[in-house]
């Protein structure tokens, strides 16, 4: 009986502290907006920087930003696509843009509460994923090369094949996600990274099976500990970060191979049926604000789309070789388009197929068979035994 | 010698079972964010965690799951128990294995399963009525309640068969009421059973990742959703400080227990378990 | 009757979110993206049959080193002294309290390259091994993380075994040996099947372990699902379709294991 009464207590006072912040959040009208964006991707207020979510609410009283990330573009489309999730803003890579524009995913914005669009750069509006530029505003633009620890690499890598190279078996690293893993596969192999060819697209595929024997993991944001602790000696991935990993331990390096690269750009987006367009576009121009751009891009080591960020950026960033790549090596570059939706599922299945591969050696099946075998043996002896009992 | 052996085996079993663990608490006394080299004791990894807002939020989600979960499970557990028992062995065992069904699922497959019935029920409820609806508390709270109920029943279930059902008719000859005769007779004998069915519900609703990761929706995080994302990106010495703290309060919460049960058996005599 | 209609909302619930649930990865599994009938998911599985080899055997694995971890422990626990036999049980329950999460991840710390146990060998001039993302890795996890779930069952059932009945064993002249196949191998059996079920049932499904300890490379069958909901190869539809070959494994394996109780199955004993 006690047991019951403690418990009809703790119930009501669920119930009762479970109200109470709604009731007082419903008299001031607070809006929550939900920001859905890629991990490591936000100043964040780390080491004396702007918090840029704070300096949001403080800005917007009214608005409380629910903010949650993602590894990859895959990862936050399953989520949006399924319907289990569901935010009023995303970050998601032009190839991504397009892929949603195309199946009716985004909104249309109104450009007209976003005024600070005007400081994009011209050469970042109207892109090929969003050619009439209605539906996305830049964030951050890059490119893709190698990251590679000096301690461990003696020769500077110069080319993507260094990433299948079995004299650094077991400290490789991979890109976690189709689009990237098969865009450099591509590029390795001189094709474009938007081939629809499929016998192009299968001899990548069978490429990065061969590099599983090589490989430690595959990698998204758990990247940052690997290369920063010395774990891996090689791994694609994006110039910015690397920025960040090189500040963190100096003897990381970062190259672009010769063969071209991916260059993207990450955009600002709103899903379609959102709750609140009007506070999400708000905090879409309030991203775009010189003061929390710069702080940004100062974070993400990214590069800018941003005319007025641009003039801020220090000399030695503009001039390092990776934030800002030279003009002739940005001709090797192309970004990622969107393919027809087949292609798009013809990847995807490639992708499990290659994360699935792995060839079941001979013993593996003995021991599963002699498993089954015995388990089946034990089994029939046993029950006959049984049976023999009665 | 043979005494000398054992002990070796068990101190090593119980080694292989507390090393990660004391690793993660000794490094949360890190200074440095290195997980191998301990440079300068420091507890401002704690003082970190209390400040950190989602992590505080997702705790107290987690925990107002886990009280609603146990409660709904056990009412709806014990009640299906009393049905059950009073039905035909037919019926029963048609009941059994229903029951089962959860238990036995691999927990994917149910967090699947139950991510796609929500989010069918989400279009249809804005189909129906334009309203719209997503997953959230109330999608944890019926895959939490849906997975716990089984263990309350199984529990409950035995203590009833061992009841003696003349104790109730007995009850009513000497002009209780049914109500009565349940209240005073019936729910004292099962009693036992139904507190560990809500312990276990409790613990298990705490415990849960799985079955949340697939049915939160977008914004309704529990501690073990949190946990996971957080170890999915940079190293955050946060998550050793905060296995710490669970650690102690697990401990705490154990021997208490152990010193209730032990006093409480001393109380009923020698072999009163 | 009024009894009988108390389990009404039970039936109702369960019916609800379990049955129809059910239903629904079913009818997934055998749909088309278009919403047409197609067998081509189930078809299509055959190409993903190294996975299930890998994960059932590493599952396999994991369950016979947790039996040959725990059998001896439960046995000596089940002989020792009260006193001793609570506290022990109590030092074997505690972990199993904290999140696994947090668990596998010390783990983690452990494991690496530059992790705890490397340094450790390295000042004996040892190693460096590589221990983590690996299969051994992803096994060991499971091991970890599971085996309470056999030594509980085990222990329980010892506990009952009565000490008399080992000693007239040997009284009759049964060796050690001889007395572990006869008597109690034979008395323990029903804790031997619980605990076998419930190491392999998580084991072969887990997506975090494999993830964790594995570095994405050691797939198994649950990784390959949670890829197909909310990872990087969107396909409820395939997804579904292996969800469904998973619980059939599951109730192959539950056939066989519940043909060797002899009662209608008796509950799950934690």
């Amino acid at each position: 009986m006690k047991l019951l009464k403690k418990c009809s207590a703790l119930l009501a006072s669920v119930l009762l502290l479970g109200t109470v912040p709604l009731s007082h959040a419903e008299a001031a009208e607070q809006v929550e907006l939900r920001v859905y964006n890629w991990g490591e991707y936000i100043a964040n207020g780390e080491d004396g920087q702007l918090d840029v979510i704070e300096e949001f609410e403080k800005e917007y009283p009214n608005i409380k930003v629910n903010y949650n990330t993602y590894a990859t573009n895959e990862e936050m489309y399953a989520k949006i696509k399924s319907g289990s999730a569901q935010y009023d803003v995303l970050f998601p890579s032009d190839y991504m843009i397009s892929r949603m524009i195309s199946e009716g995913m985004l909104e249309k914005l109104d450009f007209s509460n976003i005024p600070n669009f005007s400081d994009i750069m011209d050469s970042f509006k109207n892109l090929e994923y969003d050619p009439t530029n209605e539906y996305s505003v830049p964030y951050t633009w890059g490119t893709v090369g190698i990251i590679y620890n000096t301690t461990m690499v003696e020769e500077a890598p110069t080319s993507w094949d260094a990433l299948w190279d079995p004299e650094y078996t077991n400290m490789i690293l991979m890109f976690d996600n189709s689009r990237d893993a098969l865009g450099l596969t591509l590029k390795k192999l001189g094709y474009s990274q938007n081939t629809t060819d499929h016998s192009q697209l299968d001899e990548a595929a069978e490429e990065l099976k061969k590099q599983k024997s090589v490989l430690q993991a595959y990698v998204m944001d758990e990247i940052f500990d690997k290369m920063e602790s010395g774990e891996a000696a090689l791994a694609p991935y994006y110039a910015g970060d690397a920025l960040t990993m090189m500040a963190e331990n100096p003897d990381l390096a970062f190259v672009l191979p010769e063969e071209g690269t991916n260059r993207f750009v990450d955009a600002m987006v709103i899903p379609k049926g959102v709750r609140h367009k009007k506070e999400a576009e708000l905090f879409i121009n309030f991203m775009l604000e010189t003061r929390i751009a710069a702080a940004n891009i100062e974070y993400l080591g990214y590069s800018t789309p941003q005319k007025s960020v641009y003039e801020l950026q220090d000399e030695e960033i503009i001039n390092n070789g990776i934030s800002y790549p030279s003009d002739e090596y940005l001709e090797k570059c192309d970004t990622f388009i969107n393919l027809p939706e087949e292609e798009n599922n013809y990847m995807q299945t490639l992708w499990a197929d290659i994360k699935a591969s792995g060839s079941t050696s001979v013993w593996e099946l003995i021991f599963l068979l002699a498993v089954i075998v015995g388990l089946g043996t034990v089994t029939i002896v046993y029950l006959r035994k049984r049976r023999a009992q009665r | 010698m043979k005494k000398a052996v054992s002990r070796i085996y068990v101190g090593l079993i119980l080694l292989f079972l507390y090393a990660p663990i004391f690793v993660l608490i000794v490094f949360s006394f890190n200074e440095s964010k290195s997980r191998s080299h301990f440079t300068n004791f420091t507890v401002k990894w704690y003082r970190e965690l209390f400040q950190n807002e989602l992590i505080m939020t997702s705790l107290w989600n987690t925990v107002k799951v886990a009280v609603l979960t146990s409660i709904i499970a056990t009412v709806l557990g014990a009640f299906a128990a009393i049905g059950m028992n009073a039905m035909k062995k037919r019926g029963r065992s048609l009941m059994m294995n229903l029951t089962y069904m959860p238990v036995i699922n691999p927990e994917i497959v149910t967090g699947i399963a139950m991510m796609l019935l929500f989010v069918f029920i989400c279009t249809l409820v804005q189909w129906v009525f334009g309203i719209r609806l997503e997953l959230g508390m109330w999608s944890v709270l019926i895959a939490h309640v849906t997975f716990c109920v089984p263990y309350v029943v199984l529990n409950v279930l035995p203590k009833l068969r061992q009841m003696d059902n003349n104790l109730y008719e007995a009850a009513m000859d000497l002009g209780c009421t049914p109500l009565q005769a349940f209240l005073k007779v019936v729910i004292p004998e099962i009693m036992p059973g139904i507190t560990a069915g809500f312990l276990m519900s409790f613990t298990f609703s705490l415990d849960d990742f799985i079955i949340t990761y697939f049915t939160n929706g977008s914004t309704f995080q529990t501690l073990p959703v949190t946990i996971y994302s957080m170890t999915r990106k940079k190293v955050n010495p946060q998550i050793n400080a905060l296995s710490a703290l669970l650690f102690v309060v697990v401990l705490l919460l154990l021997v208490l227990m152990n010193v209730k049960q032990a006093r409480d058996g001393k109380k009923n005599g020698r072999d009163g378990r | 009757m009024l009894k009988k209609m108390s389990s009404v909302p039970y039936i109702v619930w369960m019916l609800l979110f379990v049955i129809v649930p059910l239903g629904i990865v079913v009818y997934f599994a055998f749909t088309t993206q278009d919403g047409g009938f197609t067998f081509d998911n189930i078809v299509q599985i055959s190409k993903y049959t190294p996975v299930f080899v890998k994960s059932i055997n590493l599952a396999v694995i994991a369950t016979i080193v947790c039996f040959i971890l725990a059998y001896p422990l439960s046995y000596l626990l089940s002989r020792a002294s009260a006193n001793y036999q609570r506290t022990m049980l109590m030092l074997v329950m505690i972990p199993m309290w904290m999140n696994f999460l947090l668990r596998t991840y010390g783990w983690m710390t452990l494991l690496e390259n530059e992790g705890l146990i490397n340094k450790v060998l390295e000042f004996f001039h040892l190693g460096p091994f590589q221990m983590i993302n690996t299969p051994g890795a992803v096994v060991l996890g499971m091991v970890y993380n599971y085996l309470p779930f056999m030594i509980l069952p085990l222990y329980s059932i010892m506990a009952k075994i009565d000490q008399s009945v080992i000693e007239a064993a040997q009284d009759l002249g049964c060796n050690s040996i001889m007395v572990i196949i006869k008597v109690l191998f034979p008395l323990s059996l029903p804790g031997i099947i619980t605990g076998i079920t419930m190491v392999f049932v998580p084991s072969v499904s887990t997506f975090i372990i494999s993830r964790m300890l594995g570095g994405g490379q050691n797939m198994m069958i649950g990784d390959l699902i949670e890829q197909q909901f909310v990872g990087s190869a969107y396909n409820p539809y395939m997804g579904s379709a292996l969800s469904l070959i998973l619980m059939v494994i599951m109730l192959v394996v539950m056939g066989i294991m519940s043909s060797f109780d002899d009662d209608e199955m008796e509950g799950i004993v934690i």
